[in-house]
This record gives structure tokens, sequence and C-alpha cells, in this order.
């Protein structure tokens, strides 16, 4: 069999096991952020959002709703590849992947792809949740597709650095607590950077989080506090930079070859 | 052609401890091979090279010609690693775990259910596909280990304990199966607590103590690294052992019980020595059996002291 159908068959083992494990453990995978963003509707939206003026231009719920769907793409894919990858080298079941000839580049693919998996799915059903809650149309659908995907294959390289690095399970939840959540809840999900004043702005602006909001919110509403090619720019540039650490990891085989 | 060349093989962990020292080792294709030592010699971190779960510090390692450095790849399709521990997915279906893993090696479900159903009849899991891993018991998930091994048809199988903690049937059962692949052409590796297993699978030993090879010999030979043999006798009456005293320079006998003595010889004197002289004494043998296993008693003479450390 030729080596690129073999490293194909490799890739659609990995993603389908990835995969099938999102829909098997539904209800720690997908439920909870549902769960979750509903309420955000439901106390910031209906509750307290009614009490709130517009912001940009339009109401609060729906200026929120790029917000809570970027913050379920970032923790989502995250976690996903994280947590399975961690596992994975927690009961060793990795050695299966290390002594076949399966390529860095189809485990990196693999686990990152379905990271992007999850988090698509979740966050379909976060927009179908806020459309009972709000009625809106897209803006833009190129960049959504763009914003929102890029951002999962992001998230999910860290993930997968995260994990090779970890060598215990609160390891896996440090990042999600000390550095994705803040940055998420600083990054404008709940706020334009005009409601703001200038000393707490310089913070702001430095949140690499905080150009994923709004190139998101820009897509859904067409308005933004930055430039989205720009955004959409460092996006790439970092995918690229951690995709290269990634595969620089698992070659040199840290944290899973002694 | 050389299944496996090892060449001045060097392992030194990031704490400082030499796992592996300047090991060399060829291994025939078709052989049945053990590689033996004392817990922390050195076996596993030499298999966890070969099969790319170790980085090696120095030297060359080559699978039927591929090199480790050069041609990994090939080096990953030739070998099947049954490691030491469980290492698969608990919360997986048997089935899902083999299919799995011949994806991995570029093997579509399509073409590996056949050989899945033949391995996993044949190791008696058949009946178990659907189950998940977690519920079956230890010796069902060593033979799952096995079978998963195979799935992709390597021509180098390496086992690392594979029948450690199985009952004495299913250790039979094992034995047979890795024959009768052996037999086919497979080349095998084993390593081993079960002495005897090693005396009754294998063709070619190696002995690694402290991560140096202390001896490499066929299974045939290794009565040569023993100064000295024990024989058990039972014989149909007691024996005078005054008389015994007069042949200490030969052989020495120790009276265990009426009827039964223990034999020592070294190894420049025959077995047959003590056959002439209890028939002199018309004495009736009844049975003889060695004391231990030689495989055993030359592994204890090469390892001394090691075990307790």
């Amino acid at each position: 069999m030729q080596n690129k159908s073999r490293q194909f068959v490799s890739f659609m083992t990995l993603f389908k096991k990835e995969t099938y494990r999102v829909f098997k453990l539904w209800p720690q995978t997908i439920l909870p952020p549902l769960i979750t963003s509903s309420l955000y509707f439901l106390i910031f939206g209906t509750v307290i959002g009614s009490r709130i003026k517009e912001v940009q231009g339009v109401p609060f719920l729906l200026f929120m709703v790029p917000g809570l769907v970027m913050m379920s793409v970032i923790i989502n894919s995250y976690m996903n590849v994280c947590s399975s990858f961690f596992i994975a080298k927690f009961q060793k079941s990795i050695e299966e992947l290390l002594v076949s000839p399966i390529s860095y580049h189809s485990i990196i693919f693999g686990y990152t792809l379905a990271g992007v998996f999850r988090s698509m799915c979740v966050s379909l059903f976060i927009v179908l949740i806020s459309k009972s809650f709000i009625s809106y149309d897209f803006h833009n659908l190129v960049y959504l597709t763009l914003f929102s995907v890029l951002t999962a294959v992001l998230f999910s390289l860290i993930g997968l650095i995260n994990a090779i690095f970890a060598v215990k399970f609160d390891d896996i939840n440090i990042v999600t607590t000390f550095v994705l959540t803040p940055l998420t809840y600083l990054g404008g999900v709940f706020y334009s950077i005009d409601q703001i004043s200038s000393s707490w702005k310089f913070f702001v602006l430095i949140n690499p989080i905080f150009y994923l909001v709004n190139g998101l919110r820009y897509s859904f509403l067409g308005i933004s506090d930055v430039a989205v090619g720009q955004a959409l720019l460092v996006l790439c540039f970092s995918i690229f930079v951690f995709y290269s650490i990634s595969y620089t990891l698992l070659k040199k085989g840290v944290g899973l070859r002694p | 052609m050389s299944a496996l060349v090892i060449e001045n093989l060097n392992k030194t962990y990031s704490n400082g401890r030499k796992a592996l020292v300047d090991i060399s080792l060829s291994i025939d294709k078709g052989d049945f091979y053990a590689v033996l030592g004392a817990n922390g010699a050195g076996k596993s971190t030499l298999i966890g090279i070969v099969t790319s779960l170790v980085n090696k510090s120095s030297g060359r390692v080559s699978v039927f010609g591929f090199d480790l450095d050069r041609q990994v790849d090939d080096v990953k399709k030739s070998i099947g690693l049954v490691p030491q521990e469980f290492n698969f997915n608990i919360f997986e279906r048997v089935q899902h775990i083999l299919e799995n893993q011949a994806g991995y090696y570029g093997v579509p479900p399509e073409e590996s259910r056949e050989k899945i159903e033949r391995y996993l009849k044949l190791l008696g899991l058949w009946e178990y596909r659907n189950e998940m891993a977690r519920n079956l018991s230890g010796g069902y998930k060593r033979r799952l280990m096995i079978v998963r091994a195979l799935v992709h048809s390597p021509k180098l199988l390496i086992l690392d304990e594979p029948t450690a903690g199985v009952d004495v049937q299913l250790r039979k059962n094992i034995w047979s199966f890795l024959e009768e692949l052996n037999k086919e052409g497979m080349t095998i590796i084993l390593t081993s607590h079960y002495l005897e297993e090693v005396e009754y699978l294998c063709k070619n030993v190696a002995i690694i103590n402290r991560g140096e090879i202390a001896l490499k010999s066929s299974i045939k030979n290794l009565n040569h690294y023993l100064p000295t043999k024990t024989y058990i006798f039972s014989v149909d009456h007691s024996i005078d052992t005054k008389k015994i005293k007069e042949h200490d320079n030969d052989f020495h006998l120790k009276s265990i019980d009426r009827g039964t003595f223990e034999v020592t010889l070294s190894s420049k004197v025959s077995l047959n020595d003590v056959f002439s002289y209890l028939e002199e004494e018309k004495i009736k043998i009844t049975n003889v059996k060695e004391k231990g296993n030689f495989v055993e008693n030359v592994f204890v003479k090469l390892t001394k002291g090691d075990h307790a450390k």
C-alpha cells in the first residue's frame, strides 16, 4: 500500500476514534457547555440584559452571542484534545500510536480535528439555543467559518502541547482555570472596549482572545473593536507556531519517550 | 538475514542512571530468543528502544536490515510488541482496540477483520470481542495484547513477560500458540521470569546484568556455564551413606530421605558414573530428575545478588 494512503488510513482511524469518544461521552463533552450557555442567555440576556442598553447598536443579548460561541470554541477544543491525549498517556494507550508507523502529522491532525469537531458541535447547539432567545442573521459566513474553525485548531494545538507536558491530572486544568477562563472573560465576551476605562484598555488590547471574540462578532453582527483581517492573520501565524511546536515535541518524544 | 542487530547500544536516563552499557546482539531470522535479566537489569529499556518507546543515547539498531534512525517506519511495521503492562484503553471494546491498532499501521478494518477473527478464535477471545476491555480477566487481557501485536502481520514479535500472572493452563496455551507462530517463520523475542518457559520455548538466550550482556548462548549449550549440576534420584531402597563418602571426589551424594538422594556432579563427571556406581551397589533407580532448572541455575549464577537489589 502506498505510504500516503496508509497514512490516510492511520489518520482516519485516530480521527474516528476521537470523534466516537466525543459522542460516547456526550454527557461530559456536549451537555455541560450547553447548560452553561443556556444559563448565560437566560440570566445575562433575558433577566439582566433587558435592563442594559444596546451595545454598539445591538441588544446586549445579541452582542453576547458571538462571545459565548467563541468561549465554547476555545474551551471545548482545548479540553477535548488535552484530556484525551493526557488520559492516553496516563493509561499508556498512547504507546499504541508510538509503536506504529503513524506519522506525527497524522497524530496532530487526528487529535486536532477531533477537537475542532467537538467545538463545532457544541457551537452549533449554542447558536440554535441563542436563536430561541433572539432572532438574527449572520453577517459574513466565510469569516464565521474561518474564525471558528481556525480558533478551534489553535486551541486544540495548545491543548495537545499542554497534554504532552502534563504529568498529573491537575496539570490539564491549570491552563483552563488560570489562563483560558480569565482571558476569555476579560476578552470582550460581555463588553465592548468603548465601555471600559482607558487604563484597562491596555490589558484588553494585549489579550489575544479579545481579537478572536471580535473577529467572530464581526462575522455574526458586522461590528468589531479591531481590524478583522489583522486578527485572522495573527490567528494563522499562531497556528503555524503552535503546530511547529507540537510536531517538534512529538518528534523528540518530550513527555512521551524517556 | 538477521532479524535484529544491535550494535554498541547505550542508554543513560535523564537522572544519570545507565540502563544499557554497550549492548551488542544479533538475532537470526526465525529464532526464538530469550532475553533474561533481574528486575531493573535493562530488558524493558532494550525492548523499548527497539520498539521506539524509548530514545537511545547512542548505538545502532536495525530490524530486518532497516535502520532505526533512517527507516523507522519500516522498523515499526516489522515489529509486533506485547508489553509487560496492560496499555490499552480499558473503556474500549476488544474489537475496536484491535481494529484501531491495525488502522494505526495503515490496515483498513475490512482487511484486518479476517485476521482479527482468526487470532481471537485461536486464543479463545472471539466470544468476548464486543466486551469492554476492563471487563476481561487478567489472562484474557494478556491474550488481547498478543492478538493486538499480530494484527498488522509483523515478522518479529517481541513479548515482555507474556505469561506474567496467567494460570498454568493458559500459559501452556500461549506457549503452543507461540510455538506455532515460530514454526510459521515468525522471529520471536521473549523476556520472562518463568525460566522453564524459556527452556521450553527458546533456542537462544542472552542474559543482561546491570545493563550489560553477561551471556549469549544457545539454550542447549547453557549447561557449559554451570560448574555443577544437581539431580534427584529415587531408588528402591536406602543406600549406605558411608559408601557414599568414598565417591566424594567424583560426585557428591546427599541423602534426602529413605529412597531419595541428591547427586551433585562437576561438569567433568558424567551421569553414567553415578548409574555405574548404583548398578554396582545393586540399587534400582525408579526416577531421576534435575534439581531446579538449568536456565534458572545459570541465570542465578550470572546475576547473583541482583535480585535482592
